[in-house]
């Protein structure tokens, strides 16, 4: 069922390409209570790897996983340092409790590196082995600085104690040739299969600033190398970038207790029970093993948040043709699909049959993971096109050209309704007619990334470049511009339509990395069920759920089993936002990290919120380094807070009308439509503004967005570069 | 295909066959480490939970490291295990078990050991066509 078949022949004429370039001998270490102890850095300029040690202080104040990552990065870089230089790294890291097997969800890899899109730093988790791996084969994280003079892969073989930097110039670009070809070179017998696991990106990758890392893992049922996608904020980009093919990792012998917990019986309990949950809870609750995370769509469409024709509208009359019933046809159900080890959640869906109408690949039949709700609502409702079968095919070729599919959807809705409005014409576009739920014209401009020729290049640089290009080039309104580019801090948004909830709003435009969906998701609590209606209670939702969603990116986790499914009585033992936070679930993440790391300090929820606090308030600080940071850039264009357009106004003005009589105290009868939208604008402008003074005080930042010298010494980082950075800022 | 058939009217709680299971399999007389498990119900009634070979563990296991053997049982590869208890949590009758001396699961096999230690005949081997 493999859908790729490496030859004999071909193995062989990849490895005649191969020259060490350098190499590093070490003895794996015993991973000891979640860590390994030590971090791989790799610099491929000047062909250098060698083991740096993690201490005591590192593991207390930062954890693991982003807060690794970001602790590393912030030693490699200045505040000067660009996306392209050689100075920024790619650094990957899973987290002490990231490889346990028993316990859904516990797979996941963290990647930061700093942005071409944003200019700051990023962070992007991921499924797949390769964090776990890592940590077995002797690394808690790895850096990946420089750029190569020709291109190269990584090894780190577990196994042998060797990393290697080898030359590359055979191995193919795309994702889905690129990681089979390392499993078939790697693993010397079909059982090692399952240890190989790769990092790469794509042809795409090179040629915008959306590319994506594509983290594989093996699937012995199905004979065939899947992949899942740290998407967001252009990693994939940054490694083309370094001429970096593949980093890979070879770990066999992966065993239950791989991770030396301290105590095994508390991890073993904890998840026999959570596998007992979802086997009785999932299929009627979110049923996220049959429908993987689209079956939302229909959730979203009915409560008018899934984003139609660039965040214009809420739902489409539509929308039932990209529902999961039209996916499950192309899906194949005979084993388990968790994305590691023993998740039973088992989101990952593998697509099968998938004959490709377009691209360099047309005419085959692929196999394809997902798609997920992102890449369904973003490609399929954002863009108008209500077709399974493009939404699918896009889905395979943004992966393995190593393209971030939420970036490419938000950015090709962008560039449909500057299409339609005029702003760009057929001579503009080269001939692409971008109407919305042009699926054609959608996947070939996917091809102009994949080709590096063509407007879809331009699509491919992201909506704050092409809102400049469009303004200073074809003479666009650069307010409207602003208005309708989804984009904040240089990233684009994921799916969700967020006009009627102010606190996600705030939950977007406020997300240290750019408005991406996982620091905080209040839409319901806040718009549908009204439990936070003042801005303090928003101001402590937008305190809570985003440092307790950072903390599984410290540890190596998976959000999705904390609340995309619930124990039987979490609505009857508790309600409103205390149901919300599920806290027999996050008592189950206080026992089981104290029963990997043994940290008998760790005794409540609270003591968890705290190690998040540290971290992303380091990361806040980050940004200012890096020349962002402080509340200008927290600002957020009005597609996402209101109506830009009288159109879109009319499209709900009963809704708008009640609001303003209700909340502005306006006789709208008495308006034109305009005067209305306007004023509607003003208040919900305000109000924005109003939450955001709310945030601030709570998180313990001045009204400038930045953490006051009290915060940071409150957190133990008052380190005397962070000092000064703040120094710097507050007092000039 | 071999199973064990229980018939709990006739169980006297003696708990002899958990024993032998485990002595047979761990070296251990140590009822926690059964693939046999006898609870009381009270009004001296005893519950019996044993493994009805049913397969569905083939289908939740990441690592194939659960199979059919030629004789129908279901079988653990211990060395292909990755100790992950999906098998436990999905177990339609709940009788796969764990212990934190080990990382595999324990699964019982028909071997009908305790068949041969139970004084009542509550529980028997029989050998099911398909």
């Amino acid at each position: 069922m493999g859908a790729v078949e490496i030859t004999k022949d071909r193995i062989e004429q990849i490895e005649a390409g191969h020259k060490v370039l350098a190499e590093f001998r070490y003895d794996p270490p015993q991973v000891e209570q979640g860590y390994a102890g030590q971090t791989l850095y790799v610099n491929v300029s000047d062909n250098v790897i060698s083991a740096r040690p993690v201490d005591e202080g590192m593991k207390n104040t930062f954890v693991g996983g982003r807060g690794f990552d970001l602790w590393l990065l912030w030693n490699a870089v200045t505040g000067d340092t660009k996306w392209d230089s050689p100075g920024n790294e790619v650094v990957i890291a899973a987290g002490p409790m990231g490889g346990i097997t028993q316990y859904p969800g516990t797979g996941k890899s963290i990647a930061v590196t700093i942005s071409p899109l944003t200019g700051t730093v990023v962070d992007s988790n991921v499924g797949g082995y390769f964090g776990p791996l890592l940590k077995f084969a002797g690394f808690d994280a790895i850096e990946v600085q420089g750029i190569a003079e020709e291109e190269v892969i990584v090894l780190v073989d577990g196994n042998d104690g060797l990393v290697q930097i080898l030359t590359a110039p055979e191995e193919s670009v795309n994702s889905h040739l690129l990681s089979e070809e390392m499993v078939a070179l790697f693993a010397q017998k079909p059982q090692e299969k399952q240890g190989v696991s790769s990092v790469s990106a794509g042809v795409g990758a090179e040629h915008t600033r959306v590319g994506c890392l594509n983290f594989s893992f093996y699937d012995p049922r199905r004979q065939a190398v899947r992949l899942k996608q740290a998407g967001r904020g252009g990693i994939g980009t940054v490694l083309r970038k370094k001429r970096v093919k593949a980093l890979v990792v070879k770990y066999v012998g992966l065993k239950g207790d791989s991770n030396h917990p301290a105590d095994l019986l508390t991890i073993q309990e904890t998840g026999a029970k959570m596998h007992r949950e979802i086997y009785e809870r999932d299929p009627i609750m979110f049923e996220m093993r049959k429908d993987g995370t689209n079956h939302l769509t229909k959730i979203m469409n009915d409560y008018d948040i899934l984003p139609v024709h660039n965040f214009r509208y809420g739902a489409h009359p539509e929308a039932e043709k990209i529902y999961s019933p039209h996916f499950q046809e192309y899906f194949e159900y005979s084993a388990p699909d968790g994305c590691w080890y023993g998740c039973t959640l088992a989101c990952a869906k593998f697509a099968t049959g998938l004959e490709l109408r377009s691209g360099p690949y047309k005419g085959q039949t692929v196999t394809v993971d997902g798609p997920e709700y992102e890449t369904v609502a973003g490609i399929g409702a954002n863009c108008g096109i209500w077709d399974a079968h493009a939404v699918l095919e896009a889905n395979f070729y943004c992966d393995t050209y190593g393209i971030d599919t939420i970036s490419f959807a938000t950015a090709m809705a962008f560039a449909m309704e500057c299409y339609e409005e005029g702003i760009l014409n057929r001579e503009v576009t080269g001939g692409l007619e971008l109407n919305f739920g042009n699926a054609d014209a959608m996947l070939e401009a996917l091809h102009h990334m994949g080709r590096g020729e063509g407007f879809g290049v331009i699509i491919g640089q992201g909506i704050r470049r092409m809102k400049q290009l469009f303004a200073e080039e074809y003479g666009a309104n650069a307010q409207f511009l602003q208005d309708i580019g989804m984009e904040a801090k240089g990233l684009e948004y994921s799916e969700y339509v967020t006009k009627e909830s102010l606190a996600q709003q705030g939950g977007y435009g406020l997300a240290n990395k750019g408005p991406q969906h996982d620091e905080a998701w209040l839409i319901f609590m806040d718009a549908v069920n009204n439990q936070i209606p003042t801005f303090e209670d928003k101001a402590e939702a937008l305190h809570y759920f985003p440092m307790w969603r950072t903390w599984f990116g410290l540890n190596g986790l998976c959000k999705l089993p904390w609340n995309d499914v619930e124990p039987a009585d979490n609505r009857t033992r508790y309600s409103g936002i205390d149901a919300a936070r599920v806290p027999e679930h996050v008592q189950n993440y206080v026992e089981i990290f104290r029963a990997v790391t043994g940290r008998e300090d760790v005794q409540s929820s609270e003591d968890l919120i705290h190690m998040s606090e540290i971290v992303y308030n380091f990361q806040r600080l980050f940004n200012l380094k890096m020349g962002f940071g402080t509340r200008e850039h927290d600002a957020i264009p009005y597609r996402s807070v209101g109506p830009v357009t009288d159109v879109e106004y009319e499209s709900r003005a009963e809704r708008y009308d009640g609001q303003l009589r209700e909340h502005v105290g306006l006789d709208p009868g008495a308006m034109t439509t305009q005067e209305k939208r306007l004023a509607l604008r003003r208040f919900r402008e305000e109000q924005y503004e109003k939450l955001i003074d709310a945030v601030y005080r709570r998180r313990g930042w001045d009204e400038n967005g930045i953490p006051t010298l009290e915060t940071v010494r409150t957190l133990g980082i008052d380190f005397p570069d962070v000092v000064e950075l703040i120094e710097n800022h507050t007092n000039g | 295909m071999k199973v064990l058939v229980t018939n709990e009217e006739l169980c006297i709680g003696c708990h002899l066959c958990e024993d032998v299971c485990s002595q047979a399999w761990y070296k251990e007389m140590n009822r926690a480490k059964s693939s046999i498990r006898i609870t009381s119900l009270g009004n001296a009634e005893w519950g019996m939970a044993v493994c009805a070979q049913c397969g569905e563990c083939i289908d939740i296991c990441p690592t194939n490291a659960l199979y059919r053997d030629k004789s129908g049982v279901v079988r653990l590869n211990k060395k292909e295990c990755v100790g992950c208890l999906s098998c436990v949590g999905f177990c339609p009758t709940s009788t796969m078990y764990y212990h934190e001396d080990y990382v595999e699961p324990i699964k019982c096999i028909s071997c009908g050991l305790c068949t041969k230690e139970c004084p009542t005949g509550a529980i028997t081997i029989e050998v099911l066509s398909g």
